[in-house]
């Protein structure tokens, strides 16, 4: 078949489909969601349309129907371009060249394709192999690394039930993964691993900054300068040298074991109003030390157990004295952080030190007060490693999300893939503005770098030391051609996603992805872009600008601009007669994406009242890096309600579907609520589930306990679940999220059946709409 | 045998009390016009050519002004003197040949003839001013109001009553304090006193101690204070009534009223922070580098350490010790270990951090050996093995010390530390050494950056080791220099020890550093010390020599002291004495037993005062005059060249001696020398000072002994001075089996020796075995199981156990004088004409000194009895 009637068909493909049914089909072949599926073909255009072109990209998304390719792919032969064989290229079978899409270089096919013809094809030139991944065999095989970093000052049951969690973990690890301890409380001790008899581990002060080279030095990492004096031959240094501490799980498992069940408690006294010390930022500078003296460049996880803030030394972040309290969003505020600046600096030095070398940082932070998350975050954001919040280390949202880390996939593989890169190439007419996402800058410059940054920019390659199946990246594009000079009809730009990365296998592979969409004109076919809008796709996109935003700007303004950016794209696209709100409308593909804002102004992304420091970084810290299905849930939750009348049934986000004779199931991603009307409440205070001729009741309330479980089962990191009903005190929880349409400044709410009125001064959607409609409309804006 | 003394001249004084000796020896040392000895030449004779040593100082000599110091050293350089132009080196002159030796004072003569007029006796203590026996003398003390000799003896018992007239005399006016000494079984021991709550009942004014000068007026209601006047109310509690003769009805129930020395159990208010003090810790830190691996030492240490701590020493009466004891092994880094008795395997800390030192583990660290000896015994058996495959040469000091301390600051105790030590400490860390045995320096005014510890850190440490009461014994195990004096100003300023085995083997020296580190560990001791020396109006104690630490001048501070230490302490006029009252002086100790109580140790001794210098020579002590002598010009050689110290030792023997000739002696013939009855071997003992390491300059003697020689000196008491510098030589081929006795001590001269015997030398740091060359194959047999002396193995560290008398009896003698001396001796059997004689003929201190000089004792008598004469005219 000929490439050309190949995309034709495409194309006639994607006509006959609804938007709705190639953004799923693209979604669940490449893992990419698009803002626009038709991209505007100017840059003046584009810049008018408000929300950028940019994607959703989930780079390991997981795919049981792709065999991996057991050899490399072809390169483009042109220096700057390097793009790999894709479909989209066009084949001469006969000459055995190819044409690289995005550069136009004419490359001859290497020997081993010599057999290839028009009924021959390798996989990756099939257009159903959009996306296809490469094992290569370079290089030897490296062995995941396991790091632990233990907080030891905790209390006894914590320390216990963390004590089983990680013995529990050492059977889930991979057998020939590398697995070492450090733990620290008013010191920090490195565990060497490999030592019969006698325990031994390397003590660190806890309130001292060392350099990498120092700390190689001090563990005796260091090459020996010269050799012995005494003349015995030295083993050769990386394996005697690192053996010490990083060791083979199967060959240590029991000393491990062994090792932990003798964890004690950090043995300092900790006086009365005192904190205990915690040496959390020099334990995490020596977890990075070691693996950059011992494994650079080799996929690591340094995990990190902490159960409170630092209190010592470098990175600590709030001092000993219990009088102090540790930072809230008030102090931020009032610049009275005191700790705030130098310990965020000295967790972002480590992190890029980290992230530099390929290794992540997990964070798993349990204690009912903050730990220090909003300076330590970037350890995780930048690394691409997980954090994990909870109120104690004996509670199951720990031990199954921690557990949750090690799940395996249809393959019984590992869901983790270590020491990423991600690299997009772009048609000429595209330029890369930047990535969100749990990633670091690799400052690869090059021809298809914008000059304007959204995210972190500047580069075509970011390195994402860990990813999940479910790591997703938001990236950002600009339509860079001229407005004078048109792309001719039926043109197509195309985006080429590589990403490389050590599979939990040790193998190294790259996964291809190449994506193209039509060019359109904006002025003659504004209702088809308009058509192609993925307003959820969108959504997220703008979302993660914004939070992106709220990391470095101050929340009103981030605000403002979300606010302005919906107005003007409701300029933009809606119908509506100037300055008459009531004739505003928006189509359907545009309909609900006001809503999402609405919802997003009030999520604990941009609104830090009524959190943490730590809790507002936290949930930021997953909606950076989630798919979009999960980033919708963040942004907008979902409730489901339980009644007689009928099947279980989605329902409004708002205050009038809390009735009652209704049960709730609300999932906002990090809570689950199971909230019951007041009757049923009432119900089964007095006890009708138990009896025998109210079995229908008991399977009512049975049922959105079952549906809750699903979700706990699947979830990472596992959600904090309540039970409550109506004036339980944890209904706070569902009553903040959704829509105050009733509340007691609409009296007129009062006594009917229709709801429950919300005690709050925020407004309603119904309230924003209108104020949207009025500001859209308005010719003088 | 010796001969009995030679003929005397008669004294020249008329005894003054009843018939003692003649209070003068006027030896036959006397010039040409003194037929009766028939020397050969005038005396001093013409400067023997090329030798010089008689020689009269050049001219530029005459007005030389020496650096005014404090001291014995500042007063006899105030006016022109003459100098002693050559050193020691020069004075050997050409021997005297027809000066009888055995004419001149004799050692051996004067500690026999004490032995045998005091020994044996009772010495009660009740007046003031008595002069005890020798040191050497075996008698039982018996408290009645004064310190026994054992703890406190002086240079003179009595104190001249002016400033002049001590200036006038050059005697030194020092007491030697020994406050924790051990006290003879067949003494009684001090009792402990509490005057409740309150604490000791003390003067309001100078604090001194209630003791037994104190004197009680007013029916009893109120005392006066024997050291200030000051008149205080007597506490309610504390009343009694007085008898006709105005002493109080309870002075022999109380032994703060009756005894000499006794101790008060402190109150809070005695105790750091007001808290009572933890029972000490000891903390064993082992060099594990390659030296003291290969070397076998980390093995032994390991072994003995086992059994060894089931004798912690432990307060009197109590069941078992409760000193804690910790463990740290180290080579560049320290490896601390939890040892804790719920641990089924020791666990190794390692701190690689040498910069900035800290305990890594609270824990576990110090624990109770009976709770923990499992996995103590498990840690020791492991020790070895970990590091049996090192390779690691390198050291660090300064850190292990630091570490040590941080983990008593951090248990909140006081303790020691013991280090088990092989080379300098190069690796990097705070007080890396580098090698500064520049012994070109020697014989140089510099000669003393030699002896200068190397400042900063180690300085520091000192300070916070004192403050914290942590004692620093360093074992030392040397192959090479290692700079003792820069390593061994910690020991010497915090009560320590310094104990020294170069290249240690296992099979030779083995035996004797468990015996030390077994006495070390074992001993007697008092931790976190702070002692104060307080005297009646008129004179003040002003100089502290020994192992102790001064902030202030008056408070003398020690991290902890032992039983063999000694402070001595010099005394100056600030007003006149008066005959009646005589001078009183108390010393109290603060310190913590080992069972953690805190205590008051207190001393008291009276001595007379008199305007009469005859009165002064008449109590004065040689032993402890030298021993002054020792300490103080071991302190002056680091600051002033060895020349200049060895000057003034000489100009101040003769000065004192000149001034007991003109002042007290009896008008005789110029050339006759005539020395107080009680220092009439006080010149032996000088001459022999002269010649220890410290102050002999030669290059052929290595630096680090030369230090270790001072350090250990500056500690010592009076017993270990006499004997070190006049050490006892036995003919061990006279002894008789039948008998108990030892045969009687020779003097120590090569004379003395005869081809045909074994002779036992030993001065309390080496032990020796001489045997001649033709000694009779029977006694080679008995004694060393060889037929002939060629078979002799000169490697011997101890005598073969053989069953037969000699044998026995040789063995019994030796492990006698072993149990005597504070630290154990390497002995060494040499045999007549062999190169190892030297060491041996080094302690011959009568004699010429082989290595780098020194003049023999006949040499320096002359050369002195010339200065006396140019003194005095």
């Amino acid at each position: 078949m000929d490439q050309q009637q190949q995309q034709q068909q495409q194309q006639q493909q994607q006509a006959s489909m609804t938007y709705q049914e190639f953004i799923q089909q693209n979604e669940d072949r490449d893992g990419v969601r698009f803002s626009w599926n038709l991209w505007p073909s100017s840059r003046l255009e584009a810049t008018r349309l408000v929300v950028p072109v940019s994607c959703l990209f989930t780079p390991l998304k997981e795919r049981p129907d792709l065999p991996p390719l057991q050899y490399e792919p072809v390169l483009c032969s042109r220096a700057n371009c390097r793009a790999v064989l894709n479909p989209l290229c066009q084949v001469d079978f006969r000459a055995k060249i190819w044409a690289c899409n995005f550069c136009f270089q004419r490359n001859p096919f290497p020997p081993s394709y010599a057999g290839i013809s028009e009924v021959n094809q390798p996989a990756e030139l099939m257009p159903q192999f959009s996306t296809i991944e490469y094992i290569v065999q370079r290089g030897a095989p490296s062995p995941l690394i396991f790091l632990y970093v233990v907080d030891t000052c905790l209390e006894e049951e914590d320390l216990q039930a963390l004590r089983e969690s990680l013995q529990m973990s050492l059977s889930l690890l991979p057998p020939n993964a590398l697995v070492g301890l450090i733990t620290f409380g008013r010191m920090v001790q490195v565990h060497e691993l490999s030592c019969e008899g006698i325990a031994k581990s390397y003590v660190f002060r806890g309130t001292k900054e060392l350099t990498p080279k120092q700390i190689q030095e001090m563990l005796g990492l260091m090459k020996p300068a010269a050799s012995g004096q005494q003349g015995r031959p030295l083993a050769p240094p990386d394996m005697a040298a690192t053996c010490r501490f990083l060791q083979p799980v199967h060959k240590v498992d029991m000393n491990l074991t062994d090792l932990l069940g003798e964890l004690q408690r950090d043995p300092w006294p900790v006086p009365q109003g005192k904190r205990p010390l915690r040496s959390t930022g020099v334990a995490l500078s020596i977890a990075v030390g070691l693996l950059e003296g011992t494994f650079p460049n080799t996929g690591a996880r340094v995990m990190l157990f902490t159960g409170g803030p630092p209190t010592q030394g470098p990175g600590m972040v709030v001092g000993d004295e219990l009088k102090t309290p540790i930072r809230s969003w008030h102090d931020i505020q009032k610049d009275n952080a005191r700790h705030l600046k130098k310990a965020t600096k000295y967790y972002e030095a480590l992190s890029n030190r980290a992230a530099e070398n390929g290794h992540s940082i997990d964070i798993y932070a349990c204690a009912l007060d903050q730990t220090g998350l909003l300076e330590m975050k970037c350890c995780s954001n930048l690394t691409g490693g997980h954090i994990v919040m909870g109120d104690s280390f004996n509670t199951s949202l720990f031990k199954q999300t921690f557990q949750r880390v090690f799940t395996k996939d249809y393959n019984s593989e590992f869901r983790m893939a270590f020491g990423g890169t991600l690299e997009v190439k772009t048609s000429r007419e595209l330029k890369v503005s930047g990535a969100i996402g749990p990633c670091v800058s690799l400052n690869a410059k090059g021809p298809s770098v914008s000059e304007t940054e959204m995210g972190v920019g500047g580069t075509t390659q970011w390195k994402v030391c860990s990813l999940t199946p479910a790591t997703t990246m938001g990236i950002y594009f600009e339509v860079v051609n001229q407005h004078n000079a048109p792309i001719p009809q039926g043109g197509r730009g195309a985006v080429q996603f590589i990403t490389q990365y050590q599979h939990s296998t040790m193998q190294r592979r790259i996964r291809v992805t190449t994506v193209a969409r039509n060019w359109a004109d904006a002025q003659s076919q504004i209702q088809h872009i308009e058509a192609s809008f993925d307003q959820e796709a969108s959504a997220v996109l703008m979302a993660r600008l914004g939070v992106f935003r709220a990391e470095t700007e101050e929340g009103p303004d981030v605000l403002r601009w979300l606010d302005r950016q919906l107005i003007r794209l409701c300029q933009k696209f809606g119908q509506y007669n100037k300055d008459d709100p009531n004739s505003f409308r928006l189509s359907q593909s545009l309909s609900l994406y006001p809503q999402f804002m609405f919802h997003l102004r009030r999520s604990p992304f941009l609104q830090v009242f009524n959190n943490s420091p730590d809790e507002s970084s936290y949930y930021r810290h997953h909606f950076m890096r989630q798919d979009l299905t999960q980033s919708l849930i963040m942004i907008q939750p979902i409730l489901y309600s339980y009644s007689f009348y009928g099947p279980p049934e989605p329902v409004l986000l708002d205050s009038s579907s809390i009735l009652p004779d209704r049960i709730l199931l609300m999932d906002t991603f990090f809570q689950l609520v199971i909230y019951h009307g007041e009757t049923i409440a009432q119900w089964r205070k007095a006890g009708y589930q138990d009896m025998a001729e109210y079995e229908n009741f008991k399977q009512l309330l049975q049922a959105p306990l079952d549906d809750a479980q699903e979700i706990l089962q699947s979830r990472f990191p596992m959600p904090r679940y309540i039970d409550t009903e109506h004036g339980g005190s944890q209904a706070r929880f569902l009553l903040s999220k959704v829509n105050p349409s009733q509340t007691h400044n609409n009296l007129y709410a009062w006594g009917q059946e229709s709801g429950a009125p919300i005690l709050t001064d925020d407004v309603s959607l119904q309230v924003f709409m209108d104020h949207l409609k009025k500001l859209a409309v308005s010719s003088s804006a | 045998m010796m001969s009995p003394p030679g003929p005397m001249a008669p004294g020249p004084l008329t005894p003054p009390l009843g018939s003692p000796p003649p209070m003068a020896a006027v030896p036959p040392v006397t010039g040409m016009s003194s037929p009766p000895m028939g020397m050969s030449g005038p005396f001093p004779g013409p400067p023997p050519m090329g030798g010089g040593a008689f020689q009269p100082p050049p001219a530029q000599m005459q007005g030389q002004v020496f650096p005014q110091q404090p001291g014995p050293y500042a007063g006899p350089m105030s006016g022109p003197q003459p100098g002693f132009p050559g050193g020691a080196a020069q004075m050997a002159g050409p021997p005297q040949k027809k000066l009888d030796p055995d004419s001149i004072p004799s050692t051996t003569q004067v500690i026999e003839d004490d032995q045998a007029k005091r020994g044996g006796q009772l010495y009660s203590t009740n007046m003031r001013g008595q002069v005890p026996p020798l040191v050497t003398t075996s008698f039982t003390a018996q408290d009645q109001g004064n310190a026994r000799p054992c703890f406190m003896r002086c240079t003179t018992y009595t104190f001249p009553c002016s400033a002049e007239l001590a200036k006038q005399s050059q005697v030194p006016l020092a007491t030697i304090i020994k406050p924790l000494a051990n006290v003879p079984s067949n003494e009684a021991p001090l009792y402990t006193v509490s005057h409740g709550e309150s604490g000791p009942i003390r003067c309001n004014r100078c604090k001194a101690y209630m003791c037994p000068y104190m004197t009680f007026m007013e029916g009893g209601r109120r005392y006066q204070c024997a050291f200030c006047n000051c008149i205080n109310d007597v506490p309610v509690s504390y009343f009694q009534h007085l008898d006709h003769m105005g002493r109080r009805m309870d002075v022999y129930e109380r032994p703060e009223l009756s005894l000499g020395s006794y101790e008060f159990s402190a109150t809070l208010d005695y105790c750091k922070n007001n808290k009572p003090p933890n029972p000490p810790a000891y903390i064993f830190m082992i060099d594990v580098s390659f030296a003291n691996i290969k070397s076998g030492l980390v093995t032994l240490v390991c072994q003995e350490l086992k059994t060894l701590l089931d004798n912690l020493p432990r307060e009197e009466g109590a069941e078992s010790s409760v000193v804690k004891v910790g463990f740290v092994t180290y080579n560049k880094i320290l490896h601390f270990y939890n040892v804790k008795s719920a641990l089924a395997q020791p666990q190794m800390l390692l701190v690689s951090d040498v910069s900035e030192m800290f305990v890594p583990l609270l824990d576990g660290f110090l624990v109770n050996f009976n709770e923990s000896r499992a996995v103590i015994h498990n840690l020791l058996d492991q020790i070895p093995d970990m590091f049996a495959e090192t390779n690691e040469s390198e050291t660090v000091f300064a850190p292990v010390v630091q570490a040590g301390l941080e983990a008593l600051k951090a248990a909140e105790c006081s303790g020691k530390l013991f280090l088990f030590h092989s080379s300098m400490p190069t690796a990097e860390a705070p007080g890396k050494l580098k090698n500064r045995d520049d012994k070109k320096l020697v014989n140089t005014d510099k000669e003393k950056t030699l002896f200068q510890p190397t400042r900063g850190v180690y300085e520091q440490l000192v300070k916070e080791c004192v403050t914290q009461g942590v004692c620093v014994d360093l074992f030392l195990f040397p192959s090479q220099y290692l700079d003792i004096a820069t390593m061994g100003h910690i020991p010497t300023h915090t009560g320590g020890s310094i104990y020294k085995y170069s290249n240690f083997q296992v099979g030779a020296d083995g035996e004797i550093f468990l015996s030390d580190l077994r006495k070390d560990v074992q001993k007697p001791i008092g931790f976190d010390a702070i002692m104060r020396v307080r005297t009646s109006t008129g004179f003040r104690a002003t100089e502290f020599h020994g192992a102790v630490y001064m902030s202030n001048t008056t408070d003398v501070e020690m991290a902890a002291i032992d039983c063999d230490k000694a402070v001595t302490v010099e005394f100056k006029h600030d007003d006149t004495l008066s005959e009646e009252t005589g001078a009183l002086m108390q010393c109290a100790l603060l310190y913590t037993t080992v069972g953690g109580q805190r205590r008051l140790r207190v001393h008291n001794l009276s001595l007379n005062c008199s305007t009469q210098l005859t009165d002064i020579y008449k109590s004065a002590e040689t032993d402890a005059l030298i021993n002054f002598f020792a300490k103080s010009a071991y302190r002056a050689i680091l600051s002033q060249p060895l020349k200049t110290v060895r000057d003034i030792l000489v100009n101040q023997t003769a000065h004192m001696l000149a001034c007991y000739r003109k002042n007290c002696a009896s008008p005789s013939a110029a050339s006759q020398l005539i020395l107080p009855d009680a220092m009439k071997v006080f010149p032996v003992y000088m001459n022999s000072l002269m010649k220890t390491l410290p102050l002999v300059g030669s290059t052929e003697l290595s630096t680090d002994d030369r230090n270790h020689h001072r350090l250990t000196l500056l500690s010592m008491g009076v017993e270990d001075t006499q004997v070190l510098l006049y050490p006892r030589l036995i003919p061990v081929h006279c002894m008789t089996v039948e008998s108990e006795g030892v045969p009687s001590a020779l003097r120590c001269s090569e004379e003395r020796l005869t081809d045909g015997g074994v002779f036992l030398l030993e001065n309390g740091r080496s032990l020796f075995v001489w045997v001649g060359q033709s000694c009779s194959p029977e006694l080679l047999q008995s004694l060393f199981n060889t037929p002939s002396l060629a078979h002799l193995p000169t490697d011997m560290s101890s005598l073969p156990e053989l069953d037969n008398a000699h044998s026995k009896k040789l063995r019994s003698i030796i492990s006698s004088i072993c149990e005597q001396r504070p630290n154990s001796m390497k002995l060494q059997v040499v045999r007549q004409k062999d190169r190892s004689e030297v060491a041996f003929r080094q302690l011959l201190v009568e004699d010429k000194g082989l290595c780098g000089g020194g003049a023999s004792y006949m040499d320096f008598l002359c050369y002195v009895h010339r200065e006396i004469r140019t003194l005095l005219t």
